[in-house]
Formats: C-alpha cells, structure tokens, sequence
C-alpha cells in the first residue's frame, strides 16, 4: 500500500495548479459576474495536454490516468469551478463513452480532436421530465434509412452551445424504456440541431448550461455508440466516473475555500488577536481540514479503482457523497470565518459557497448517491 | 402560557402578509437588480409599518414588540431585503433615540421616522471594528458646542438612503469601551458622504454602504445621550436588532420550506411524488422541525422584550438558531428543487443567498455563542 503520489502526479498537480493560478484565477470572479465563458482557456489548457488525460497518445492524450485527470480537475476548481466542470464533463462525461464504447473510426473521428482539445464536448440525457428518473426521458430516435431522426430536447447540458460534439441519450424503442434506449454521437451542425435557452444560474456562472433542440435531426447510423438499446447502460456507466469528477470538483472547490479561510483567519485581528487564536475558529476549521482530506482520499480511491480497472461504481458515488456536503459545508464555513466581508463580491467566497452547491445536485444528487451506495451494500 | 397572538397581532399579521404578496412580491425582481424599494418603503408608511412599536404620541402604531417583529416575519417571507431595510430602521434607527434621546429630539426625529418620512440607520462597523466593535476608530472631537466627527463606518445597511444616522464615536480614545459616545447626524450635513456600495451575495437592493466623516460638525444637541454611554446604547440597539434578524431569518425559513414541500408534492420521478422517497420526506421532516423551534424561540424572546423583561440570553439564542435554520432549510431547499433550484427562474436560490447573512450580521453566530456562554457562566 502507497498513499504517496507519484512524482508524474505531483508533476501534473504543479503543472496545473500554476496554469490555474495564472491563466484562471485572475478573471473568475469577473467571468463569474458576467457569466462568461472563456474558450481561450480552454485552448491553454489543450495546449498543456489537459483535454485529453486519460487517453492513449494514439487518440491524442497524453497517456496518463484517471488519478491525474482527478488532480487536474480539483487544482483547476480550486481557483474556478466554473473551469474545473469544463473539464469534467469534456472528459469524463463525452470522451470517456467514445473511448469506451466508440469504434476504432469514432474514436479516431471524435475522441482525437477531444482529447487535443481542438473540440470541446457535452453530455446530453437529462429533460424536463426525467432528471433523477433518468430512463423516463422522451426523445426519440427513429431509424429512417441509413440515419436516425432525432426529435426531443434536453435540458441542463453543461458546455452547451460551446461544445462541438454531444453524447445524446434517445429512445430507439420507446416501448422498451431502459432496454430501448440508444447513445449517439451528435456534432452541433446537423441539421436539426440548436441549443436553446441558456441557464441563469446561482453559481458556476461561466460555465455555460442549456437547453438542446431536436427538431427532425438526421444523424448519420455510423454515429450510434454502441448497439442500440445500450443507451441507459452506456449512460449510467459514463454517470460513475462522471461523478468522480465532480468529487475532485468538490475538493477542489472546498479546498480554495478552505485555504482563503485559513489565511484570514490567521491574518485578521479582533480583540487584540488574531481570529483563529479563538477555539470557535480553530476547531472549526480544523474539523474543514479534516473533512477535506476525507473527501480528497475517497475521490483518489476511486480514481485509482477506475485506474486499475477495477469496480469504481461505489467508491466514485461515496467521494461524491462525501466531497459534495464537504464542499458544502466547508464554503459556507468559509464565509463564516470572513464575517461581513465573506457576503461582499470583493473576496471570492460567496462564490465559492455558490459554486459549491450544484457538486450536491448534478451528475447524480446526493440522494441518487444513497441509492446507489445502499444498493451495493 | 399562551402560544396565540392576540386579535390585534393577528390583523396586523395579515395586513402584513396581503401587503407582501400582493405588493412586495411584484416587486423583488426590481430588488434582485439592485433597485432600492423607496415605493414600497411609502406605502410601508402610510401603512403604519415604519413604526410599528413606536408610542402614539410620537405618531407611531403603538403596537408591542411582539407585532413587530410578526411584521418583520411576514416581510421576510417575500423579501428579506425589504425586511432588513425596515429593521434597521425600527430597532437601531429609531428605538436608540427613543430610549435614549432628549424629549427634544424625540419629538424632532421619532415622528419622521415613524411615518416613515426618515428613514434611520445605524453606523458601528468599521474596518478594524467588526465583532469587537469597540475598537472602533471614529473620532468625536469637542469643539466649542459642537463635535467633530472624523472617521469611516462600513457595511452600513440604508447608508446612502437614510436621512437620520445613528453614529458611535471615541470623545475618549484612551478609555474603550467607556469612550465611545453617540450621535445623531443628518444626511446633508457637511462632510457626511458616501462611499462603497457593497457588491453581496443576497439581499440585492438593500444598500449596504461605507459612511464616511470628513470633520463632520454636529452640533451638542445631537449628542445622544452622555459622553462614555454610547457602547451601552449600542448594545442595547443590539438585543432588539438580533430579534428581528432572528424573525428575518425565521421568514427566509419558512418560505424555503413552503416552496420545497410544494415542489417535492408536485415533482414526480420513477412514477410517483419525490415526497414520497423518505430520503426527501424525512428531510422535510427535519426542516420543518427546526423551523417550529425557531419560530418558538424568536417568539419567547420578543415576548420578553415586550414586557420589558430580560431576554440577552433569549435574542441571542433566537438569532443563533434562526439563522442557522434559515441557512440549512434553504440549501436543502434548493436540493429538493434538483437543478431547477440551481436556476433562477426559481426563487430558492434567492432564499439560499439571502439566508446567509443572517448568521453574520449584528453579531455573527460566534458572538452569539459568547453572550450565551457569558449566561451561562453567570
């Protein structure tokens, strides 16, 4: 057994974490207020090899793991999590399923430009109707031909309307529900394709989430992913490791949060001394530190389990579980610690504590992560 | 004992709650864009809202405490923002020259601003004077028969709307807390200005300014009460200020709760209500809960209050509780909601930003924990 990182991890953390403190950090609070979302970020961060962790050279990554993917994401949430979900629904949430289910011409049409981050992609299953109850969903894919006719539309998609590629989840057979639903591979300019309304949000605020139109979109047969009727298993398997980004969103996020804390609390002085030299300070952000280092050792559990090819699916929806209410309890901590100041936009943590929210919410709700916890029990 | 409001609380109850939903609720997208309710503030007047507990020889509704502060919860159901403004105003604005003020300046300044004519604020905060508030900087200089004021205030909740400003300053800067003193300075006044306007999290619309003095002259009879007694007159603003807060966040809670347990009857997922998983069921259970014993405790303490009883102990455990109970019932509230209650199409999120402050604000839930413990040990 071995908690230490490897020196390529460490490299990889260093690496990021200087990119994001230099390429990200400065423009977050503003992309944040103007709901901005900055495509030339993402670009540096391809630049660096960081669209494409996971995957072999041969499709364009850079051959590392998906420990190192966790690391990247949770030190780009650190300063952005706005950056840090751009990421992981990129490459957990569109890549991973080519990568896994694609064919050898799929991946080498889609998964190369992906991981080179010449393209960014999105993931589209949830609807109006069916967000938990993910097999409720009502778009259909009717076979016509050598295409398939898509009608429907799909809701909450983070990275719509930037992304150029779409994992898109409709019925082949509606009658069969679960077992009649199909993946396809969706580029943004076939024909009966638009993204539609765009999310006001409470919090990760330049990251773009809307609404997608199927209007009679013909999508050629070569771009069903996997065989048909394999959609729902396809979905929630993509969902395991999808979640396990959003836990190294969660740490990340509660760590940024974490660190500013400590750094005012140590620095702020009232009656005569500084405010962590009060026990109601000090216990209380020793009892964040402890949590995050929970949170940190479950995602990188589950991280190296996906690594090494083994079962993930409970570990990732634990780090989940956990990193979320960590994430959220911590930001909200911190804005504690930083008093009146902590609820102004002059110091990052409201948005912090904004941003932590959804970590509990997407990409599976923590009650979805019980269900899935206790049934592997 | 008796857990029921009276006929008279209770109209004034619903008074509050139609004028909310019928003329606040319109009004809160303007809120959410930074707009500050003067209109509503009116009609808040001519209501008799502005000055609810204020005697009848001063021209206010010469209600108690307790119908206040039911009018406070009722506000803060629709808009904690509106609340807020209505708060300071009454408990720190106006009640500190009421019970400190000469009859001179009671009758200039308590008719006003319970008509709602004026509109009062409290200036305590500084940079370096937060929870230890008596460390503020702020200087009051004896000139003559005036006072010099030099200094700044931040955080200043109505600074830049209100008319009438409740100020604490050092006559004595060796002395502490024995040499602050109060002062009622009127906008207008000749090196009173404005400046910061707080960017926040929540309660958009409120203004919550810096209040800057640049060798302010304000003249001896605008000194409220004795030079040395202003820490005292601040802390005793402070009791009442942490019930109303405690019934602003005791609005936010409800409403959070209302709406959650309304979506989670209405929200079907897997063929049925959500609210019938006992993941969300027991959940609400939980919220609803704490909300009842938040409701308890906001209430015994202003009952207290208005029979001008003891009750440090009793406002600050109202104000802890209430606060933290607002800020848990709205992040689970917006869980209930599912990303929907991430949008803003959906009013939880508002909930969720707006409850924050309440465990900040006239003494953060740290404070509130020392002034219990301080009970506790005496």
């Amino acid at each position: 057994m071995n908690f230490k990182l490897s020196e390529e991890h460490e490299m990889i953390r260093k690496m990021v974490r200087e990119f994001a403190e230099k390429e990200v950090a400065p423009t977050a609070s503003e992309r944040d207020e103007e709901e901005r979302f900055d495509r030339e970020i993402f670009d540096k961060m391809a630049e660096l090899g960081l669209a494409g962790i996971p995957w072999p050279e041969e499709y364009g990554g850079i051959g590392s793991d998906y420990l190192a993917y966790a690391i990247a994401v949770e030190e780009l949430s650190r300063v952005c999590a706005s950056t840090g979900v751009t990421l992981s629904a990129h490459t957990s949430l569109a890549s991973w399923p080519i990568y896994k289910f694609g064919t050898e011409a799929q991946k080498k049409k889609y998964l190369v430009p992906l991981a080179q981050g010449k393209k960014i992609g999105a993931y589209g299953l949830t609807e109006p109707n069916s967000g938990s109850d993910a097999g409720g969903m009502r778009t259909t894919a009717r076979k016509d031909g050598n295409s398939y006719v898509l009608n429907g539309s799909k809701i909450f998609i983070t990275n719509g309307g930037v992304a150029d590629i779409y994992i898109v989840f409709a019925l082949t057979d509606p009658e069969k529900k679960h077992k009649g639903t199909s993946a396809f591979i969706i580029e943004k300019d076939f024909p009966g394709f638009k993204v539609g309304k765009k999310e006001k949000k409470l919090g990760i605020r330049s990251s773009p989430t809307t609404e997608i139109i199927f209007e009679d979109c013909r999508v050629p047969a070569e771009n069903l992913l996997g065989e048909e009727g394999q959609g729902f298993k396809i979905a929630m398997m993509t969902l395991d490791g999808g979640r396990n980004g959003i836990a190294a969103q969660a740490v990340g996020i509660a760590q940024g949060a974490f660190d500013l804390a400590l750094n005012y609390a140590k620095e702020r002085v009232q009656f005569g001394k500084p405010i962590i030299a009060n026990q109601g300070i000090s216990f209380k952000l020793a009892d964040m530190a402890t949590k995050i280092e929970a949170s940190r050792l479950l995602t990188y559990q589950a991280a190296w389990l996906e690594s090494q090819g083994l079962p993930y699916g409970k570990a990732s929806a634990m780090a989940k579980l956990f990193a979320g209410d960590t994430a959220m309890e911590v930001t909200t901590e911190a804005v504690q610690i930083f008093g009146g100041y902590g609820y102004t936009k002059e110091y990052p943590v409201e948005r912090y504590m904004r941003d932590a929210k959804i970590t509990q919410i997407y990409e599976g709700t923590q009650e979805i992560q019980r269900l899935v916890i206790s049934r592997m029990l | 004992m008796n857990l029921e409001f009276s006929e008279e609380q209770k109209m004034l109850q619903k008074m509050v709650r139609d004028f909310a939903n019928s003329k606040v609720a319109p009004f809160v997208e303007r809120m959410e864009k930074g707009e500050f309710p003067r209109p509503l503030l009116k009609e808040m007047g001519s209501l008799g809202l502005m000055g609810i507990p204020i005697p009848a020889r001063f021209g206010g509704a010469a209600m108690d405490f307790t119908s206040y502060i039911i009018a406070l919860h009722e506000l803060s159901k629709i808009s904690a923002t509106l609340s807020v403004i209505l708060s300071v105003h009454t408990s720190v604005g106006t009640f500190p020259i009421l019970h400190f003020g000469t009859e001179k300046q009671k009758e200039t300044y308590i008719p006003k601003l319970a008509r709602g004519e004026y509109l009062g604020a409290f200036c305590l905060t500084e940079p370096e004077a937060g929870s230890d508030a008596s460390a503020l900087k702020t200087q009051a200089v004896k000139e003559g028969s005036s006072y010099i004021l030099t200094g700044n205030k931040i955080f200043i909740t109505n600074g830049g709307e209100a008319d009438v400003y409740i100020v604490f300053a050092k006559t004595a800067p060796t002395l502490g807390k024995k040499g602050i003193t109060a002062f009622i300075v009127e906008k207008g006044t000749p090196g009173l200005t404005f400046g910061k306007d707080e960017k926040k999290m929540g309660l958009h619309g409120s203004r919550t300014v810096e209040v800057l003095f640049d060798h302010v002259r304000v003249p001896e009879e605008n000194r409220l009460g004795e030079e040395g007694e202003g820490y005292k007159i601040a802390l005793s603003g402070l009791d009442g200020g942490r019930i109303g807060i405690a019934a602003q966040a005791l609005g936010i809670a409800e409403r959070a709760l209302e709406k959650a347990t309304e979506y989670a009857k209405m929200r079907k997922q897997f063929g049925r209500p959500i609210i019938e998983n006992q993941g969300i069921a027991f959940k609400l259970a939980d919220m609803a809960t704490m909300v009842e014993a938040s409701k308890l405790l906001v209430y015994r303490a202003a009952d207290l209050k208005s029979k001008g009883l003891n009750c440090g102990m009793e406002s600050s455990m109202a104000k802890l509780f209430a606060s933290q109970t607002a800020r848990k019932v709205a992040i689970e509230a917006v869980q209930i909601f599912g990303g929907y209650g991430y949008s803003k199409e959906y009013e939880v999120e508002r909930l969720f930003r707006d409850a924050k402050i309440t465990e900040i604000y006239e003494g953060t839930s740290e404070i509130q924990r020392i002034v219990i413990g301080k009970h506790l040990i005496d």
